[in-house]
């Protein structure tokens, strides 16, 4: 027994090191300000920086957009499914992991060549990159979405709202999304953490997206790139958190994995 | 049953008999199918057909035959050996990880600190983990200078670089071992200790109990995961782009470089690459899935 705890330790402190030191190695390069010179430098010329409050509020907007858009989309199809085209539910499912199968890489170069010539209100501006982002994300919204409905009762809930005279918007906005909504808001800080740091599609589409904006700062300035990469991971860590201690309240305490690599 | 739900009386007799397109309820879902076809499906169908299009727009298959030659051929070869290898490493890795972490005899405060850090660590990805590792092991990094003031070990004259695949293999793995430790909690969770306990009561040691009981339990989710490690390394544009800038050719990157226009080439050939990559992914998806059915078995 001693034996296989002290194998145990071994393991997990060989983790540990694997993923500690490439961050402590971050934050002290972040520190730097000359060869033998630390301060708080890198990150005060990354504060200041205009293109970094733009970019982050860029991709902050477009988390919400996707968000919500999302959400507008995914809520009410899977509870009508749910409720009266219980045999679409598997068509569904196999369609929620298609954007697995359409990676990125792969949407980018097909959203790019079919809508070559759209109207310019569509492709040069963000509501390409939008759609595009809803499509990546819906693995992760369907997932909470459908996990929600399927833990309340939404037929006795929509009967008993029926029978009070409930319409349809009363019984969607007042009793099904209350009755979800942890659900609701795990799959948007999923979504959240994901559009924060999608590159992919951003850069390809030339929009100046906050991973953007950090590629850039990385072919320039190697200090304020890890500065950078400290803030990135700090707010992961920050959105993480928010996701656990939503699921501690749900009573399941699962992290998720969304990513963009 | 309620007639709340119900179609009103009159309506239903004739309401059966309509075939399901006849009746209004499958409106409801319209706009959902409308936004894929057009954001989802409709790209991919067109991508698939530029894939067999040359550039006056005449059916060929020579971008197709292409991707089985000389750069791309070799650019596939990268791409697979090096999620697979970091698909196989990952997945032992960070099996045992959550096996150290999740079993009995380890602090209780270890759990909860794994799950949290892995959900981090498998969502940073990208162009900053990319910078972390350069900052740890790149030609100045801290452990690069470390080693070399402290022991006087040159890791670059050792012929080691980040900026290869064995230094991309390491990023990966970054990614890649709190992924696995996510995905198979639910099975190590899953092992009831009465198997354990049956097992020694009949004479079982510990060896035999993982050799004969636990670890063919495990199999199917572990191969499981492991696929989905493999997809997930496989689609990974941000990460390589980022550390190599090209340098190593994998699909993604060169996907990349056809959009932003720096091949000059037919885009016919980007196309066959990313259908490429939909068949790769597409297969073990479907592996995956085939297995996911199998492990579900003990999971109930």
């Amino acid at each position: 027994m001693r034996n296989v705890s002290w194998f145990k330790l071994l393991w997990l402190v060989l983790g540990a090191m694997y993923f500690l030191i490439p961050l402590l190695a971050t934050l002290q390069f972040s520190l730097q300000e000359g060869r033998d010179e630390y301060g708080f430098g890198p990150y005060k010329y990354i504060l200041t920086d205009p293109l970094f409050r733009q970019s982050i509020w860029f991709s902050f907007k477009m988390a919400i957009g996707t968000i919500v858009l999302s959400l507008l989309l995914l809520v009410p199809t899977v509870y009508w499914a749910r409720l009266r085209l219980p045999r679409l539910l598997p068509v569904m499912d196999f369609i929620s992991i298609l954007p697995f199968v359409v990676p990125p890489i792969v949407l980018v170069i097909g959203l790019l060549a079919l809508y070559r010539g759209a109207p310019s209100w569509f492709v040069a501006t963000p509501v390409i990159l939008l759609c595009g982002y809803v499509i990546h994300a819906l693995p992760y919204v369907y997932r909470s979405v459908d996990a929600g409905m399927q833990a309340i009762n939404i037929h006795t809930l929509t009967e008993a709202s029926q029978s009070l005279g409930a319409g349809w918007g009363t019984i969607l906005l007042r009793v099904i999304v209350p009755n979800i909504r942890v659900a609701l808001l795990s799959g948007a800080f999923l979504t959240l953490a994901i559009i924060m740091g999608e590159y992919t599609m951003a850069s390809l589409m030339l929009f100046n997206a906050f991973a953007v904006y950090i590629a850039y700062v990385g072919e320039t300035q190697a200090n304020p790139a890890a500065a950078l990469t400290i803030i990135s991971f700090a707010m992961t860590w920050i959105t993480m958190m928010g996701l656990l201690a939503i699921g501690r309240r749900a009573g399941r305490g699962q992290a998720q994995i969304g990513g963009a690599r | 049953m309620s007639t709340a739900l119900e179609t009103p009386k009159k309506q239903r007799g004739p309401a059966r008999k309509r075939p399901w397109w006849r009746s209004p309820t499958w409106l409801g879902v319209v706009p959902f199918f409308a936004f894929v076809t057009l954001f989802l499906l409709l790209p991919s169908v067109r991508l698939v057909m530029g894939a067999f299009q040359d550039e006056a727009g005449g059916f060929t298959f020579e971008n197709v035959r292409s991707l089985f030659q000389g750069q791309f051929l070799s650019a596939y070869w990268t791409s697979i050996s090096l999620s697979a290898l970091t698909a196989f490493l990952g997945g032992i890795l960070g099996g045992l990880l959550a096996y150290a972490a999740l079993t009995g005899g380890t602090p209780r405060w270890v759990r909860p600190l794994l799950t949290t850090f892995s959900g981090v660590a498998a969502n940073f990805a990208g162009v900053p983990l990319a910078f972390a590792f350069i900052a740890t092991l790149g030609t100045t990094g801290v452990v690069t200078q470390f080693l070399s003031e402290t022991v006087g070990l040159d890791l670059y004259d050792r012929g080691f670089s980040l900026f290869t695949f064995t230094g991309l293999a390491l990023i990966y793995l970054y990614f890649q071992i709190p992924l696995m430790v996510l995905v198979i909690a639910p099975a190590i969770d899953g092992l009831r200790r009465e198997w354990k306990e049956a097992a020694s009561n009949l004479g079982a040691s510990s060896g035999q109990y993982w050799r004969y009981v636990g670890l063919p339990i495990l199999m199917p989710s572990i191969l499981g995961a492991m696929i989905l490690l493999f997809a997930n390394a496989f689609a990974a544009y941000a990460t390589p782009y980022a550390l190599t800038a090209g340098n190593v050719g994998v699909v993604p990157v060169l996907i990349g470089q056809f959009v932003r226009g720096d091949v000059l080439a037919n885009p016919g050939q980007g196309y066959a690459l990313a259908l490429g990559m939909i068949v790769v992914v597409a297969v073990s998806v479907a592996v995956y899935s085939l297995l996911q059915r199998r492990a579900a078995r003990w999971t109930q």
